[in-house]
């Protein structure tokens, strides 16, 4: 291995922003044809590092040499020139623009006079996407596209700049597993073109199955950089948060007795839902399973109001509920987080408090409309104690905070509202390990507490993990329920989740 | 895999019903029913001398709505067209009238006084990150106070330089088509519409026209020189805001420098009914030169039906908000 030479070495870096020193005399080295994944938490420094090699900050320090010759890029545009790519964390395409005015942003073949030549800049495009095995038409426009082919537009554009340095930041993360595997088709082809892969995720399968090499970082330093395959996961993640996790199986409650706290019956919406029935008791934790598209967040929404439904009844503590709109869900004590804290969960521009009380703010209001913001600053206080929110006070901007702790006020929001049935979409998507294992601890206290509670995720581990029941979804219809713990495996699920039609017979939950 | 099949594209069909079509669709069929509706209520509206004026009157503002579009689609508003239209004809009066010169300097100096006044909007944009609406709100007052200060406050007629009248009001077709005697002014608007759509269709500056309004950032990352190119953008549109004065100035055969407020908010108006995007990203010519058409009608036609003047101004608001609603109404569907 040590025969192929190195095609980047970045050594000694150094870059403080403003209050952060975000990297301390970090070395980095990849060579050709290889796949080296860049592990850490949030915040450990990779994006920055990443950065600084693709042009987008300068370093305050250190080298950085790209095959033996010393280099530094003032700009992105500069660090493509030289055959470094990068296919940025959150996808940064032009939605009105077609796939292929996309992919050739910046050079388009033109005929002079700065006229375009569309006609060669589509075959070009239509080119790239044959050499990926993938059926695009490169006119339609991106905003049409669904996410993980927006993903691959913007592979296709790091490809199409003949890079041979590519730095992936966690292109897999809205990638359903029929595209992670035609992902790691292209990338295994790059390698043998001797391109050196940049991988950054926090997927462990995923990196155990791609990479060659793996260098973990922690509060911008390096930790080590060690054999991917020879590497046990427990130690990778060990040094990624400078301590052990102890990866508790699951405790399963009792939870038979009693009215069940949230029942659904024959919810039905287009041919996105199609008669889906469950239930959830106080108490526990029902995970929802399902590739992405099976109709796990539309059922979601559907239940919390959101989108209206076709057909279907909900039943809260046993009570039929007439759930017209979130308002109304919310009136029934459901809360609902969604996948997208950002757009939909929080107002990220606005402080800790302002976001813990929203849902609540006629509770906190004087008759004359004034807002009792002493009251409402105690029990935000309150809150960042028992949810343990990392926050140097209840007034901080949330915008400010790492992801978990979004998450935990976005948490704290509905807590507030007294909700008994939490629908969590997704807790832990943009969330580091450590902080992961944090909200999992939550969930179960929360269930202990006796909140009823449905975890929608697309990681099986993290499904296996949390839940005490598991519902798999496909293609809109719930295909079977299967006990959390210990006696259900990622196979049963994937059985259950890439099943065609209903087994109704499964559905033993309704008893 | 050489050569790759690129036919399997989106039907002529589905591309006609597609978001975009549909909205131009949509202004043009209201069009289609303002002028049958007219043609029907008075006797006088279908005349070819009433089309005429009502292509005349659309031309200044069909240009200045053009401008508009440049920038609204980068995402931008330009709140200073109108007194740039002003300060454009001001210059034209300064080199003719003034200085005497010859009136190829004045048509000159006209659009090269508004591509440098697009390109001081467009510095301040790009360079000192000013917000559109702020720095175009400054530039539409430098304007007008320059256009009163350089005149003295006083009106600069064009007697002393033959032609000038004729840009707007002369007609070239007419010379050669007697029977179809439609003005330089409405022919310099078409030649205007058919040069900027090639532009936005055809050319980088068109392409990253709708890159910047569609995500700015990520063009950048993509090394294009975004500042650079957003500065070009405002300077070609202030070059036709120069060309819209030219326009009015020749129509009035003089620079009124007091004119000129409250035509920047009847060019936004006409792009806005055309379907272009005041969030940027999308918009076409065909469509604001449609909504400007759809303005002058309205106007026209209320007038031959004796609706007092304040009403037609009423109407014209409502007009935009229901276009601007239809358009969302339309975006919705489509997700």
């Amino acid at each position: 291995m040590n025969s192929s030479p190195s095609l980047v070495d970045m050594s000694g870096i150094e870059k403080r922003f403003p209050g952060v020193h975000a990297l301390k005399n970090v070395s980095f080295n990849l060579r050709a044809g290889e796949v080296h994944a860049l592990m850490g938490e949030n915040g450990a420094g990779k994006s920055t590092l990443m950065k600084i090699l693709s042009g987008v900050y300068l370093r305050d320090s250190g080298v950085v040499r790209l095959d033996g010759k010393e280099v530094t890029f003032a700009e992105p545009k500069k660090a493509q020139d030289a055959g470094v790519g990068i296919i940025h964390q959150e996808l940064s395409l032009m939605n009105d623009l077609t796939a292929a005015q996309n992919i050739f942003i910046g050079r388009e073949p033109r005929f002079g006079f700065g006229r375009l030549d569309e006609k060669a800049l589509n075959r070009q495009a239509s080119e790239i996407f044959a050499s990926m095995n993938l059926d695009l038409d490169p006119r339609v426009c991106v905003g049409e596209l669904s996410i993980a082919r927006q993903q691959m537009v913007e592979i296709a554009k790091a490809l199409s700049y003949r890079s041979r340095v590519l730095i992936m930041d966690e292109p897999t993360a809205a990638l359903n597993d029929t595209e992670i595997d035609e992902l790691f088709v292209i990338i295994r082809r790059l390698q043998k073109e001797n391109v050196g892969i940049i991988y950054i995720s926090h997927k462990m399968d995923e990196l155990k199955r791609i990479s060659d090499r793996v260098t973990i970082m922690r509060d911008g330093e390096n930790v080590d950089t060690v054999d991917a395959k020879a590497t046990p996961v427990s130690d990778i993640i060990a040094m990624m948060v400078g301590r052990a996790l102890i990866d508790s199986d699951v405790e399963i409650p009792d939870t038979s007795e009693g009215t069940p706290a949230l029942e659904v019956r024959g919810l039905t919406r287009g041919r996105e839902i199609v008669d889906v029935g469950f239930t959830v008791q106080k108490g526990e934790i029902l995970g929802f399973a399902g590739l992405m598209g099976a109709g796990r967040t539309e059922v979601a929404r559907a239940i919390f109001g959101a989108d209206p439904r076709d057909a279907g009844e909900v039943l809260v503590h046993g009570k039929s509920v007439d759930i017209q709109s979130p308002a109304d869900a919310v009136a029934s004590g459901i809360g609902y987080l969604s996948e997208d804290r950002k757009h939909f969960g929080l107002a990220i521009g606005m402080d800790i408090r302002a976001n813990v009380a929203m849902a609540s703010l006629e509770n906190y209001t004087s008759k004359m409309g004034k807002l009792d913001e002493a009251a409402i600053g105690l029990v935000t206080r309150e809150y960042i104690d028992k949810l343990d929110i990392r926050t140097p006070s209840d007034q901080q901007e949330v915008r400010l905070l790492s992801g978990g702790n979004q998450q935990k006020v976005v948490i704290a929001k509905w807590l507030l509202r007294d909700c008994e049935i939490l629908i969590f979409d997704e807790p832990t998507r943009g969330i580091d390990i450590g902080a992961k294992a944090e909200i999992y601890k939550l969930l179960n206290r929360l269930a202990a507490q006796g909140r009823a509670i449905i975890v929608i995720s697309s990681e099986l581990p993290e499904i296996l993990r949390v839940s005490h029941r598991i519902a798999v979804m496909s293609e809109g219809r719930l295909t079977g329920i299967l006990p959390g713990g210990a006696n259900t495996t990622q196979e049963a699920i994937m059985h259950l989740a890439t099943k065609r039609e209903t087994v109704s017979e499964s559905l033993g939950a309704t008893a | 895999m050489t050569s790759t099949d690129i036919s399997n594209q989106p039907s002529l069909l589905r591309r006609l019903i597609s978001g975009d079509a549909q909205q131009k669709l949509l202004a043009f069929a209201s069009l289609v029913l303002l002028l049958i509706g007219f043609s029907i209520a008075s006797p006088n509206f279908m005349q070819v001398s009433n089309i005429i004026a009502i292509l005349q009157a659309s031309s200044v503002n069909g240009v200045l709505a053009i401008a508009a579009t440049l920038v609204i689609i980068t995402g931008g508003i330009d709140l200073s067209v109108g007194t740039m239209m002003t300060f454009c004809a001001v210059i034209a009066g300064v080199v003719l009238t003034y200085a005497g010169l010859p009136l190829p300097f004045g048509i000159l100096a006209a659009i090269l006084a508004g591509a440098f006044c697009g390109l001081c909007s467009g510095t301040l944009v790009a360079k000192l990150k000013i917000p559109p609406f702020i720095a175009t709100l400054g530039m539409m007052l430098i304007l007008k106070g320059l256009s009163l200060v350089i005149s003295g406050t006083r009106p600069i007629y064009f007697n002393e330089t033959a032609g000038f009248d004729l840009i707007s009001r002369g007609s070239i077709i007419g010379y050669f088509f007697p029977s179809l005697p439609i003005p330089n002014g409405v022919l310099i608007l078409f030649l205007v519409a058919i040069s900027v759509s090639y532009i936005l269709s055809r050319t980088v500056l068109g392409r990253y026209c709708f890159a910047l309004g569609s995500n700015e950032e990520s063009v950048r990352l993509s090394g294009v020189n975004t500042d650079r190119w957003k500065m070009a953008i405002y300077a070609l549109s202030g070059a036709i805001v120069g060309i819209g004065g030219l326009l009015i100035a020749s129509r009035l055969n003089s620079a009124q420098p007091a004119l000129g407020l409250g035509y920047e908010l009847e060019a936004i108006a006409a792009v806005v009914i055309g379907g272009t995007s005041l969030s940027g990203g999308r918009g076409t010519i065909l469509g604001t030169l449609i909504g400007a058409l759809i303005m002058a009608v309205l106007i026209n036609g209320l007038r031959i039906l004796s609706v007092a003047q304040e009403w037609q101004t009423v109407v014209t608001g409502v007009i935009i908000i229901l276009a601007v609603y239809a358009d969302m109404m339309r975006r919705r569907k489509s997700g």
